[in-house]
């Protein structure tokens, strides 16, 4: 009797994460050391190609991380603060636009594969739509809903989702596409109704193509909601902090650096968690896992 | 007796054929009738139609003409009734599933309770002999237990009909026997009727009651060979003289066949050994 020949993906064990940890700390370093060590040369040698370098178009980072702590006005609440409340609010935004984006886009999948004809009707349209520049739609959906009564951050969500939907459509589909004619034949011949093949088995399938999805979906959502509070004129979050800093950014440019490592952190958080639901959901052969 | 014939049997085919929208004709003129507990073997050269032959008794495709009817219903009726397990080349299991629960998926999909299933499962695996595999994943197993697996997924709901498409043509020679060995034992357990479609004469002499010899483009019935060896079949049924025997015989009809229907493609030969 054969044996179980393979061993399960736990078997990767603990060496495997801190060799990864040790090289995200390597690579932050190896970073950190080529921004000062450019800035050091460029500066003592007086290079001014590509551009001038000093303090303002390039701050030390022990500054950037310093600013956390310096306040906005005198005599207010420190930087980390602020941006702290601005990254909770544009996270709001960008959870709700990824939520209604990731369902949208879900749902428009499942009807693109099932009705043959929408799917070549309607696709070019899908995908047109990705070409016109989120700074082109955002006004038009802020100032349309806000006539209907919808919320400043309500509609920077629909430009989020506006964004979020496009990866999860286009790779849904091709996961719904993706079981083996004989998986679908198997289930016919138990009579299996085309909703049941749908969440039994296309759906099952389609999970790790929905994953790469969703991952791209993050970051973008986070992305959608920061560019889509500009023409809103929203001044709670992280788009707003970004165009406040970037008025004054000839005297205080560290501000505008620190904004920028939250905004990063922001999009990490999003992609870390969507990487920790895929691990809780998606049950797959290890070499298949992306 | 030939007119209650095809009530009594478990599958019924008359005239059947089938062309295929790019002019290709895969099958002509089939007539065959399958009686309950047969072991059927259909066996012939590649594109000599035997999957699609297997596929319309199932309904999974729709033949040109002629009438199939399983268990004196329309093949589309035996469907919606449950009446067929199938088996194909590769197991098709789903690898998002463990092993017990890809046993149970017809179960689910005729609404059997969670006790009945799990009752129902562990009787499977203790047949096709995959007891403590319940939680593995399928990409763990080898593919002679992946096969298995799906052997026992087919046989869940206990269907009057058993239809197995090269179920072992992906597996070694060694694996290959020791399953054929197995499917013997299971069919002479679950008393079901079995129609296999496979490219090896020993393994057809081997497993069935009659071997259906099929000719290539078109495929039509060239001979039938009733295998007259006794049960239970043992490794020592291939040294019986007898089952040398029946190989020739196969063999000289499916090269007949061929001959007949070659003609001016006589080039390709036929992937029998």
């Amino acid at each position: 009797m054969e044996a179980a020949a393979v061993t399960g993906p736990e078997a990767s064990g603990g060496s495997g994460r801190l060799m990864r940890e040790a090289t995200i700390v390597l690579v932050l370093v190896v970073l950190v050391a080529l921004w000062e060590g450019y800035k050091a040369l460029w500066q003592a040698a007086g290079w001014g190609w590509p551009f001038p370098v000093n303090d303002t178009t390039m701050p030390h980072l022990y500054d950037v991380v310093h600013a956390f702590w310096e306040p906005t006005t005198t005599g207010g609440p420190p930087l980390i603060h602020s941006l702290l409340d601005a990254a909770l609010f544009t996270m709001k935004e960008a959870i709700a636009g990824f939520l209604l984006g990731g369902v949208f886009g879900f749902a428009l999948a499942v009807l693109l594969s099932h009705v043959r004809f929408l799917e070549r009707g309607l696709l070019p349209f899908v995908v047109g739509s990705q070409t016109v520049p989120i700074l082109a739609i955002a006004p038009m959906v802020v100032i349309g809903l806000g006539s209907k009564g919808v919320q400043g951050w309500q509609s920077v969500a629909v430009i989020a989702a506006y964004l979020t939907f496009f990866p999860v459509t286009i790779n849904t589909l091709r996961g719904l596409k993706s079981p083996d004619p004989r998986a679908v034949e198997l289930m016919e011949s138990y009579a299996a109704s085309s909703w049941k093949i749908l969440w039994r088995l296309r759906v099952p399938a389609s999970l790790p193509f929905i994953f790469t999805a969703l991952k791209i979906s993050a970051t973008a959502s986070v992305i959608g909601a920061i560019i889509g509070e500009t023409p809103a004129s929203i001044q709670d979050g992280l788009g707003g902090a970004i165009v406040n800093f970037n008025q004054y950014y000839s005297l205080q440019p560290t501000f505008l650096w620190a904004t920028n490592i939250v905004c990063a952190a922001l999009g990490l958080v999003f992609f870390g968690c969507v990487v920790l639901a895929e691990h809780l959901v998606v049950r797959r052969a290890p070499e298949q896992l992306v | 007796m030939s007119s209650d014939a095809s009530a009594a049997s478990v599958v019924s085919m008359a005239g059947l054929s089938k062309s295929f929208r790019t002019g290709t004709t895969a099958l002509v003129d089939i007539d065959l009738d399958i009686r309950p507990g047969e072991f059927v073997s259909l066996i012939g050269p590649s594109g000599c139609g035997k999957s699609t032959l297997l596929r319309i008794v199932g309904d999974l495709v729709q033949p040109s003409s002629g009438t199939v009817l399983v268990n004196g219903k329309t093949a589309h009726r035996a469907r919606l009734d449950h009446d067929y397990g199938i088996v194909f080349q590769d197991a098709v299991l789903y690898d998002w599933r463990t092993v017990a629960r890809n046993v149970s998926l017809p179960l689910e999909m005729l609404g059997w309770s969670r006790e009945r299933r799990k009752e129902r499962v562990r009787e499977m695996l203790e047949l096709v002999e995959l007891v403590g595999f319940e939680s593995s994943r399928p990409w763990q197993l080898s593919g002679g237990m992946q096969q298995r697996v799906s052997i026992a997924r087919a046989l869940s709901f206990d269907p009057s009909l058993l239809l197995m498409d090269e179920p072992f043509g992906a597996l070694d020679e060694m694996t290959r026997e020791r399953l054929n060995l197995e499917l013997l034992r299971i069919w002479e357990q679950a008393g079901s009727t079995v129609i296999f479609v496979t490219h090896s004469i020993p393994e057809a002499v081997f497993l069935s009651t009659r071997v259906v010899v099929m000719s290539a483009r078109p495929g039509r019935i060239a001979d039938i060979v009733p295998v007259d060896l006794g049960h239970p079949r043992t490794f020592a049924t291939r040294e019986d003289p007898r089952f040398f025997e029946l190989v020739t015989q196969v063999r000289e009809s499916l090269a007949l066949g061929h001959g007949e229907a070659a003609g001016s493609r006589s080039t390709s030969a036929p992937e029998v050994y």
